[in-house]
């Protein structure tokens, strides 16, 4: 896949050229492009002296970092420990059966993503899905086409 | 405009309270994690769109205050017209002009929106007067809730600041001192005692020092540290300068996860507002003091919490923790001095240096002073934050204010401590609250999380769920942790699926105790944790699964079967959810399941309205 080298290096011009950075420039490119291109992870690399082995390193030790192109809408699913007692395995199990994909995997289409998060600090809503960066808290199973906004 | 000086402080300070006092009727409107999830930001909203529309006496725009958590999250969205101390719940962006009319206008209480107990139809109209609140007492979350945390102006105006200029008028030690006279114990978990680990820090020869405030917060169904760098930014960046001042250092990070992008943003806006006024930077308040902070981002790994993995994520390095046979308060970030404490720890500091080392202690046990904050979820009526005095037992938190458990069902367990804590059952209740009673009873204070179970949930499963997390964040260094929490979870998997041998408890506690004692960080050794408390107390439940292949609780898969009764009315609703098409039934006639297609899933059961479904 080709990516607008431009907007790579303009995230790199933007930080300091140390080391320390790494972490912040790959979540500034994450955020642009939902994922780290591979053409991302060798310019980082060569602007701020980082062996690219130590960049693959923390990119993939990372939660939040993903390799692989995601789709357009991402909905991540909490599996905290409230959200498990109030049945957010169930929760996930529909949304995996509504899509055809399993947690971690993106749609055929790229337009949706499957992610299972820890926790997102919004206990007292549980189960919670945030579709979009936008929370649905008292989540049901039969309510997720609806969030989904698929028929 | 920089502030110069403390007398100018208070000057400003006595300046907005008296615009404050221009707006004598406040409606405060909590965007809090959970009534932002229920869409408080449209109730926001409407407030504004109908109040400016609307020509009403006394009231503007600006009465209409966004607040952080106001705690009572299960009835959000919140809203709270002060200072009458009205509290209104479950609101709807279309209910906000009936406010308007009936409750601003004409001094009406809309009754349908008051509190109501549970089980009870006792409709209660002040906050304060609430059970949930009344036992409270707020030092950590003073002013979440209460103010805009977003305005500095709104912080200054209730005495914000104020106590870093009193620090600055102290020397390093007499801070320190009154630090440790509060006996001020670290709110993230462990426990060590602020003014001690401030002491050493100051005392270690080094030419750059640095302040830390732990913000990642990855224990999963904790949410306290998140409502205060959301709902009070300033409260943590003063408690982060005094800390300064007292240890001599420069530069500061907060580590904050990226799940948390409100936090971070209400964060990042309070500094550069603090940098505006001269609390951060260069000669802060014209004491000659240097300090400034950095947010840094976290990406989303558990172990990451821990101290020396912290500090190396900080320095955009892979988050895995090292051996400490030097603490990171002698050598930390880039081995340098670094002194780490939680965000909590960090909003109680001005408080002990505005009131006094000696009245925090006067609160609490001996051992354990002051107060803390916890967060309450799972299954308990009144889901929320909330802060109480150490010492308080878990009866007092899980019955008077959190209104004990919902649907009529029986408590069993409390879970404290997130991954590295214990749960503890019914006959520990009555446990005093605080750091060394919680470790005694197997469990642990952690960083305040409370999640509160009833009869329908499985300990076995539960400890399943806290080893697979466990696994999953291992950093994989250390072989005791990354090979044993695997070995352990796999054990734990084997019983949930009926398939548990005679032997396998007790090879657990041997491999337990391994991992316990070969493990280099915390995460490692307090894994085990979560499988050994319940071991402790539920052995009963783990010989059910494997010796009569049953799970009490209904919940393991493996062990149960879903049957549909008489009482079925033929709703079709379960129908669609079931994901094998196990179902089939016509309207109004009782539904079947046919064992063979069904995966014990239970989506069914979620769905039924009418009790029509049996776990067998």
């Amino acid at each position: 896949m080709m990516h607008d080298l431009s907007k790579i290096e303009e995230i790199i011009d933007r930080s300091p050229k140390e080391p320390g950075a790494l972490i912040a420039v790959l979540q500034d490119i994450q955020r642009e492009f939902h994922y780290l291109p591979c053409e991302a992870l060798t310019a980082t690399s060569r602007a701020l002296g980082v062996p690219l082995s130590k960049v693959f390193s923390v990119s993939t030790f990372y939660n939040a970092f993903s390799l692989t192109p995601r789709g357009e809408k991402i909905i991540r699913i909490c599996q905290g420990t409230a959200c498990h007692i109030k049945g957010a395995k169930l929760v996930q199990e529909q949304i995996e059966s509504n899509l055809g994909i399993k947690a971690g995997e993106t749609t055929k289409d790229m337009k949706y993503t499957i992610e299972v998060v820890n926790c997102v600090g919004a206990c007292a809503m549980a189960p919670v899905i945030i579709v979009n960066n936008k929370y649905h808290g008292k989540v049901r199973c039969d309510q997720t086409r609806k969030l989904l906004g698929i028929k | 405009m920089r502030i110069t000086s403390a007398e100018h402080l208070t000057q400003l300070q006595k300046e907005y309270q008296k615009e404050a006092a221009k707006f004598p009727r406040k409606i405060l409107v909590c965007l809090g994690p959970g009534c932002l999830a229920a869409g408080s930001d449209r109730i926001y909203d409407a407030f504004l769109n109908h109040i400016a529309q609307r020509n009403i006496k006394g009231i503007t725009v600006e009465a209409v205050k966004k607040t952080g958590c106001h705690g009572l999250c299960t009835q959000g969205p919140l809203v709270t017209i002060e200072p009458d101390g009205l509290f209104y719940t479950r609101i709807q962006a279309k209910g906000v002009p009936e406010i308007i009319e009936k409750t601003l206008e004409k001094n009406e209480v809309i009754t349908k929106l008051l509190y109501s107990t549970p089980g009870k139809s006792q409709k209660i109209e002040k906050w304060a007067d609430i059970p949930f609140y009344s036992h409270q007492m707020r030092i950590g979350l003073r002013n979440v809730g209460q103010i805009d945390p977003e305005n500095i102006k709104d912080y200054v105006a209730v005495g914000g600041y104020q106590a870093l200029a009193k620090a600055l008028t102290m020397t390093p030690e007499q801070v320190i001192s009154e630090v440790k006279t509060s006996g001020l114990r670290g709110r993230g978990g462990a426990g060590f005692p602020t003014g001690k680990k401030w002491e050493t820090c100051r005392k270690v020869d080094s030419d750059i020092r640095y302040v830390i405030c732990n913000g990642d917060e990855g224990d999963p169904g904790a949410f306290m540290d998140r409502c205060i760098m959301e709902g009070d930014p300033h409260s943590v960046l003063e408690g982060m300068i005094i800390c300064a001042h007292a240890v001599g250092s420069i530069s500061g990070y907060i580590y904050v996860r990226e799940e948390y992008p409100l936090a971070i943003l209400n964060l990042q806006k309070a500094i550069e507002a603090a940098r505006e006024f001269g609390l951060l930077g260069k000669n802060i308040l014209g004491s000659g003091l240097n300090f400034d902070i950095k947010i840094s981002r976290g990406g989303g790994a558990f172990v990451c919490g821990e101290s020396s993995a912290l500090m190396r994520s900080v320095a955009g390095e892979v988050g895995e923790p090292r051996a400490k046979y030097i603490r990171s308060v002698i050598k930390g970030l880039h081995d340098k001095p670094t002194v780490l404490n939680n965000v909590e720890s960090f909003a109680t500091v001005p408080v002990i240096i505005n009131e006094g080392g000696k009245k925090f202690a006067s609160i609490g046990t001996p051992r354990s002073t002051g107060t803390k904050a916890f967060s309450l979820a799972g299954k308990i009526n009144n889901t929320g934050l909330i802060e109480v005095p150490m010492g308080i037992s878990l009866r007092e938190i899980i019955f008077d204010i959190g209104g004990g458990i919902p649907d009529g069902r029986k408590f069993k367990a409390v879970q404290t401590g997130g991954p590295s804590g214990g749960c503890l059952p019914e006959s520990k209740l009555d446990l005093p609250v605080d750091f060394d009673s919680l470790t005694e009873a197997g469990s642990m204070m952690g960083s305040g999380g409370m999640i509160i179970m009833d009869d329908r949930t499985c300990m076995v499963d539960v400890a399943k769920y806290f080893l697979g997390f466990l696994v999953e964040e291992s950093c994989g260094k250390c072989v005791p942790c990354r090979e044993g929490l695997y070995q352990l979870h796999a054990l734990c998997v084997r019983i949930t699926e009926g398939k548990g041998e005679p032997g396998d408890l007790e090879l657990m506690e041997k491999l337990s105790k391994y991992i316990q004692l070969g493990s280099l960080c915390g995460l490692g050794q307090s894994g085990p944790n979560p499988f050994m408390s319940t071991l402790e107390h539920f052995r009963e439940e783990y010989e059910a699964h494997i010796n009569h292949k049953k799970c009490p609780a209904g919940v393991c898969r493996a062990l149960i079967k879903y049957e549909i009764i008489d009482a079925c009315t033929g709703c079709l609703a379960c129908i669609p959810v079931c994901p094998v098409g196990a179902i089939t039934g016509e309207k109004k006639k009782k539904h079947f399941i046919n064992q063979a297609i069904c995966d014990q899933c239970g989506s069914c059961y979620a769905v039924c309205q009418f009790d029509a479904i049996e776990v067998k």
